[in-house]
């Protein structure tokens, strides 16, 4: 049952209606259900910020205390305090969703579930039934963290409001009400499902190869979800534990965290980094191995330095676990620790170098096409060696403790995460859209969705770099005029990203309603991998009879 | 299947099942490692005095040096805990030199009343040459309404500390307690 088999599935019944998707063992439904759940959570948490920079598009507090009042029922000075504490929980909830629920999904469950068989050549994932599960626990994760706006948190105040990193004792003694609770349950389902759907991919890539294709010749798309599965093998079940300290503390008079009782606040810190840092590689790792692809493909050249680029993943995967004090500076790590995480952390630069100038060296002297994709691709290249070169900044402990905390953080870790991880999942999407649906997209409209983005990115976080460097602190609702037009800038470029997100919901409404037929390969000779020799949108199930890789 | 699969060691990996039960075990041990990281951060505090943890030690053995080392006293008292605390006065001697001070403590509260204390020095570093031969944070203190105690405190700073380039400049280390009203059932 659990074998890997070419066995033809045709004897089984394919069940139609709701029950294709809510039963599905099927790697590409799954995966196309991941992105529809991804779109709508990437939406629900943009809107999240939205109301931040609506926010602070001005000093002083003008939409909080009133949301606070329509929610909560809040009147008076008391909306004020409401609106506050609502303020730290849209932070939160942004962050949990864009993590946990959007990037995650769309990489790993999305473009993962859908291209990792088809490059390695297999019919469908090792575990299919569990494939299943570990999708339909993302959405009951996902409503029991919108669950948590709406109960206790901090006394007299909804939501929780601990920020993405939940640290202790702001979000145990701190935060008596259920609210917290919720957020931690959440985060419990959808880290079982992520290593659910890990144990997943490492089975498929290890066993289920197609005749002839080494580790050697595997397509770099699902080496880098690999090597991301087998970051989050290592890493979530660490937050998982603690997580459940803090559950524990909370509820059940434990005092892993609480000094009181021969605990320590700190050690939290440590455990969550652990997990925290690999995290953020999960993040942009798939990233990486999709845009490999399209710069290849669209400068129709081999992709430079195969080997180099697979080793570089690595490598930031190895080293991605052993720096995660650098979050840390300002808690009163002695001098030598500080001496060593400054200067692990400056090593990642090597690999992340090698894989930038390896996308650079692909394009050297090839035949370069500006179709959408590699448009995105080029963008994620420019917003992640931004987002890269303020993170040596950030690595030395020295510069840290004055930016510790501040825009300049902010702005940094969505130059990679947000900006590099999302045009990453753009990039793949226009890639693989004729491939996934059938149907070619208007380039002119997609194109159109990139340029809105990438202004408007720019627009939001560049000037953030300027706020971080003048002292202003992230997580507050409110600032000193002082820093009040580089707050207007990046929130008019709120508004520039969201007639982006418009334009990108109307290049998908357009190519579904023209339904032009896309052909199966409409990107030409530089799209070699597997999933090009087959029909678009491939059949149900592929490779009846396995391919073999020469 | 496990059994199948044995034999053919060379081809390692084979068998679905077989790797994904080698992933699952990968990731309870991470569980068990992030609980094992508990008892082990806190063994790695005392062994090396990261984080200003100060060591426990039966007397001096290494002298006293001409170096001379002030030491001031703090105590925070946890919002819960209606006590009120008189550190002891700073002092400044020589390095090695065994001295006790002492600690007052009154309970503002009508019923008897249990605490405990945390501490560290600072500078941090200066916590693995920071020795205590007896202290009242050793154990819990109970006192009844109204009472104040002397609690005492006998300590010695190692003269190894005048090895550390670190500390060249410091003149001045700081012994902080910060009381909590004590939780039932732990220590």
């Amino acid at each position: 049952m659990s074998e890997a088999t070419s066995a033809n599935h045709d004897s089984h019944a394919n069940p139609t209606g709701w029950r294709r998707y809510v039963y599905s063992t099927n790697h590409k439904d799954i995966g196309t259900m991941y992105l529809v759940f991804a779109i709508i959570t990437g939406i629900i948490g943009g809107a999240l910020s939205g109301f931040m920079r609506w926010e602070l598009a001005e000093p002083g507090i003008q939409i909080f205390h009133g949301l606070a009042s329509m929610v909560y029922g809040f009147e008076g000075d008391a909306a004020i305090d409401g609106g506050k504490q609502m303020f730290n929980v849209f932070t939160t909830a942004h962050g949990l969703i864009m993590v946990f629920f959007m990037v995650m999904p769309a990489l790993i469950g999305g473009f993962g579930n859908w291209f990792v068989p088809i490059m390695i050549g297999a019919p469908d994932m090792a575990f299919p039934r569990m494939n299943n599960i570990s999708f339909w626990l993302l959405p009951f994760a996902f409503a029991l963290l919108l669950m948590s706006l709406f109960f206790e948190g901090a006394p007299g105040a909804y939501g929780a409001g601990v920020g993405w990193t939940v640290y202790a004792p702001l979000s145990t003694t701190g935060s008596p009400g259920p609210a917290v609770d919720f957020a931690i349950l959440s985060l419990h389902l959808a880290g079982a499902s992520s290593i659910l759907g890990a144990i997943n991919f490492i089975t498929t890539i290890f066993n289920m190869r197609a005749p002839g294709m080494t580790m050697h010749k595997m397509p770099l798309f699902p080496w880098s979800i690999l090597v991301t599965v087998f970051l989050l093998l290592l890493s979530l079940p660490v937050l998982a534990g603690a997580i459940t300290m803090l559950l524990t503390d909370r509820n059940f008079g434990t005092t892993f965290f609480s000094p009181e009782g021969g605990g320590d606040p700190i050690l939290y810190q440590h455990l969550f980094w652990f997990f925290g840092h690999p995290e953020v590689y999960v993040l942009i790792l798939p990233a990486f191995g999709i845009v490999s692809h399209i710069v290849s493909t669209f400068s129709k050249k081999p992709i430079f330095g195969y080997l180099g680029m697979v080793y570089a993943m690595i490598a930031i995967g190895f080293v991605g676990f052993v720096v995660w004090a650098h979050h840390m500076y300002t808690t009163g790590l002695s001098l030598d620790v500080q001496r060593y995480f400054v200067a692990a952390t400056m090593v990642i630069a090597v690999p992340t170098g090698v894989k930038i100038f390896s996308w650079l060296a692909t394009m050297w002297g090839g035949s370069i096409t500006f179709r959408t994709p590699m448009l995105w691709a080029l963008g994620f290249i420019f917003l992640f060696t931004i987002g890269g070169v303020t993170g040596v900044v950030l690595a030395n402990a020295g510069a840290d403790r004055a930016l510790h905390d501040t825009y300049y953080v902010v702005a940094h870790f969505h130059y990679t995460m947000s900006l590099g991880a999302t045009f990453g999942v753009f990039a793949g999407w226009y890639y693989w859209y004729p491939k996934m649906f059938g149907h070619m997209y208007s380039e002119f409209w997609a194109n159109i969705h990139f340029w809105l983005m990438f202004v408007g990115v720019n627009t939001i976080f560049f000037p953030q770099h300027f706020l971080g460097l003048a002292g202003m602190p992230r997580r507050y609702i409110d600032y000193p005029d002082a820093y009040a037009f580089w707050n207007n800038v990046s929130s008019i470029g709120y508004l520039i990203t969201l007639v982006g997100v418009v334009a990108f919901l109307w290049v998908m409404l357009e190519a579904w309603m023209k339904k032009r037929v896309a052909g199966d390969n409409p990107w030409g000779e530089g799209a070699t991998t597997l999933e090009w020799t087959l029909s678009s949108p491939p059949p149900f199930h592929q490779f009846e009879t396995l391919p073999r890789i020469k | 299947m496990l059994t199948d699969t044995l034999p053919k060691k060379a081809n390692w990996p084979s068998g679905n099942l077989r790797v994904a039960m080698i992933c699952g075990g990968i990731a309870l041990g991470m569980v068990g490692a992030a609980y094992a990281a508990v008892p082990l951060y806190q063994l790695f505090c005392q062994i090396t005095g990261y984080g200003g943890t100060t060591q426990v030690a039966a007397g001096n053995v290494n002298g006293i040096i001409e170096r001379t080392m002030t030491v001031r006293f703090d105590e925070n008292v946890s919002p819960d805990l209606n006590f009120t605390i008189v550190p002891a006065r700073s002092e400044t001697n020589e390095i090695g030199t065994v001295r006790t001070v002492v600690y007052l403590a009154t309970n503002n509260s009508d019923v008897p009343v249990t605490s405990t204390a945390s501490f560290n020095v600072a500078p941090a570093i200066a916590g693995a040459y920071f020795n205590k031969i007896e202290c009242f944070c050793f154990t819990e203190q109970t006192l009844q309404p109204g009472e104040t105690v002397e609690m005492p405190i006998v300590y010695f700073l190692d003269p190894d500390l005048d090895d550390v380039p670190e500390l060249d400049t410091v003149q001045e280390i700081t012994l902080s307690y910060t009381f909590y009203a004590s939780q039932t059932g732990s220590s």
